[in-house]
């Protein structure tokens, strides 16, 4: 008996051991491929803190040697020039993004749980439709699709740059794909405690899809916060912040520096969300009990 | 006589399942209600512009005048006497072959080497895989390739005594298409990849366990019997934006080797269209072209969910 166990500690130090030097390799394989990943965007960044003169130097350093904040003030006096406040894009940026990415996340889950748990009549073209929608990339659609914003007067509205993105055929199969492996006999036994397909979906699914949830949240905010106002909106009042930071940066290489600025000013955000929402992500695996 | 009974009846069996359709679309109504606001703004903003779209390759569409019938002829034209189109179709293969499995499979891997380790560095290291397609740093990519010694690229191997006088990464006709691979493989840990790493997140711990007692020792096996079988609808997210995102490539070479690139050795389908679109205004044309890449990428995603069918519900 005793000799059982000694055989089976030594077997789990072993793995153990094997398990320690096996993360090791592992960070080492990722550490590589990640700075090949950081590399361009650590650039970026010490692109943006480099003063203009620095900018040109051969050989190109890998760091600032007098690092400042002069491309962010360019960039924000350019922005600043127009007739309308700088908070004023900042305020139509997140209201557009807050918009877009929570009435998504809601929509997109409902039917995304219908069409992968429920069996009705329609409910098979709908599965196909949505992955043809994702296939079919025409640049003839953007054209249509603006004259069905003009048919239904959206044009030059902030609606006209929420509306569109709501219904995203990637989200909808995202969440599909996701609530697809959950048990269908917990749905069953769901239903036959009288519960309805709404409660079913947010008091039982939802809970337990918090991974694929927090991955969308992800997706929508970027997707949502980088839309251009630039062919739909004209009016200075309703512009948002890509629009206005692309014009701020759009000279080409002279004004490297500034371009720099706007693509770390715009980065910001999506990473503050993709931290938060990854930590719920990850945070999941500790209590993923409701499989069968 | 007997004639008239099998319509008789061939009718009423009609009525019936009609009768039943209504019957079952009415006990099914809390799914039609749920799936309504989704579908609302989806057949507004999507199946109505697609739908619109379709006829649009038949025709000679110039955006000023309104569309005129030109039955196949724009798909003939491409074919028989479109030679930079030929050229099109051979680089967007290429350019789908090399990237569209490489970064499927350095997806799948990362996901799941990230998975391996502790929760502090999995954010970190997803983070990092992730940021290359959330920001937007092509300019960047134009000065590490750039011609001059000033490029980083250029200066790093100078300094290295590799190079002598400084290569034109961006403009000579021999490496355009491997630049626009490079950033392209850059960018393309995306929506798949945060995907297949929300998935293996939510495989069950006990699976494992489970699988330990019945004698899976090395992580080879877990990956093939426990991991595989358990992210099937992942995978097939992942290969459906994988499938997007290399054929429709041409953002990419258009903003990094400029637009038509040198000898067109960048200039990918969607290029093409991109080109005739937006550049000569012939939509009729551009449609068509489209047209076939669509049909492309559904010939390709139903040959992989074919492979990955035992893994899908």
């Amino acid at each position: 008996m005793a000799a059982v166990n000694t055989e089976k500690l030594r077997a789990s130090n072993k793995q153990a051991g094997r398990r320690y030097g096996g993360t090791i390799a592992i960070f080492t394989v990722l550490l590589l491929v990640g700075l090949f990943m950081l590399l361009p965007i650590y650039l970026t960044v010490i692109m943006s803190i480099k003063p203009v003169e620095e900018l040109f130097i051969f050989p190109p350093k890998l760091y600032a040697v007098r690092p400042t904040l002069d491309n962010f003030r360019d960039m924000f006096r350019d922005m600043s020039s127009n007739r309308v406040p700088f908070s004023r894009y900042v305020f139509n940026s997140i209201s557009v993004t807050v918009t877009v990415t929570v009435l998504q996340c809601i929509f997109c889950s409902m039917a995304a749980f219908v069409l992968a748990k429920c069996r009705f009549p329609g409910s098979k073209i709908i599965n196909s439709i949505i992955v043809i929608a994702l296939l079919y990339q025409s640049n003839v659609i953007y054209i249509m699709q603006y004259i069905v914003m003009s048919r239904l007067h959206l044009i030059d509205s902030p609606l006209a740059l929420i509306l569109p993105s709501i219904a995203s055929p990637m989200g909808l199969f995202l969440m599909r794909q996701s609530i697809s492996q959950i048990p269908d006999s917990i749905i069953e036994a769901a239903k036959v405690d009288g519960a309805g397909l709404f409660r079913i979906c947010w008091q039982i699914v939802m809970p337990n899809q918090k991974p694929a949830l927090m991955t969308l949240i992800i997706f929508a905010f970027q997707a949502a916060w980088n839309i251009q106002s630039g062919s739909l909106v004209f009016r200075e009042e309703y512009k948002t912040l890509p629009t206005v930071v692309t014009q701020a940066a759009a000279s080409g290489l002279a004004k490297a520096g500034v371009a720099m600025a706007a693509a770390v000013f715009m980065l910001v955000p999506p990473i503050v969300i993709f931290m938060l929402a990854q930590r719920q992500v990850i945070e999941t695996m500790a209590h993923s009990g409701i499989k069968e | 006589m007997a004639q008239i009974a099998a319509e008789d009846i061939g009718k009423r069996s009609k009525q019936e399942k009609r009768r039943q359709l209504l019957v079952s679309i009415k006990q099914n109504k809390e799914c039609y209600l749920m799936i309504a606001p989704f579908m609302l703004f989806f057949i507004v903003f999507t199946v109505v512009p697609v739908i619109m779209s379709l006829p649009m390759g038949f025709t000679d569409f110039n955006m000023a005048q309104s569309p005129k019938f030109v039955g196949l002829s724009n798909y003939t034209t491409l074919f028989l006497s479109d030679k930079i189109f030929i050229r099109s179709i051979r680089v967007t293969l290429v350019f789908a072959l090399l990237t569209g499995p490489v970064s499927y499979v350095l997806c799948f891997m990362l996901a799941w080497l990230i998975n391996e380790l502790p929760p502090k560095l999995k954010t970190i290291f997803t983070l990092i895989f992730y940021a290359p397609s959330m920001a937007n740093v092509y300019t960047v990519w134009q000065l590490i390739f750039s011609g001059d010694i000033n490029g980083y690229l250029n200066s790093f191997l100078i300094e290295l005594g590799i190079i002598n006088s400084p290569v034109q990464w961006l403009t000579d006709g021999r490496y355009v298409l491997g630049v626009t691979i490079v950033v392209q493989l850059w960018i393309s840990l995306g929506a798949g990849f945060l995907a297949l790493r929300a998935g293996f997140q939510n495989i069950d711990r006990s699976l494992y366990e489970a699988a330990a007692i019945e004698g899976i020792r090395t992580k080879w096996q877990e990956l093939i019997y426990i991991v595989i079988p358990s992210m099937g609808p992942q995978m097939m997210f992942a290969a459906v934006m994988q499938i997007v995102s290399s054929f429709t490539a041409g953002t990419v070479a258009q903003s990094l080797v400029g637009f038509p690139s040198t000898d067109y050795k960048a200039h990918t389908i969607m290029t093409h269209a991109y080109d005739y679109g937006w550049v000569r205004f012939e939509m009729g044309y551009a449609a068509a072209i489209c047209m076939i890449l669509f049909i492309a990428m559904f010939i390709c995603n139903k040959l992989i969910s074919k492979a990955l069918g035992k893994y899908l519900d």
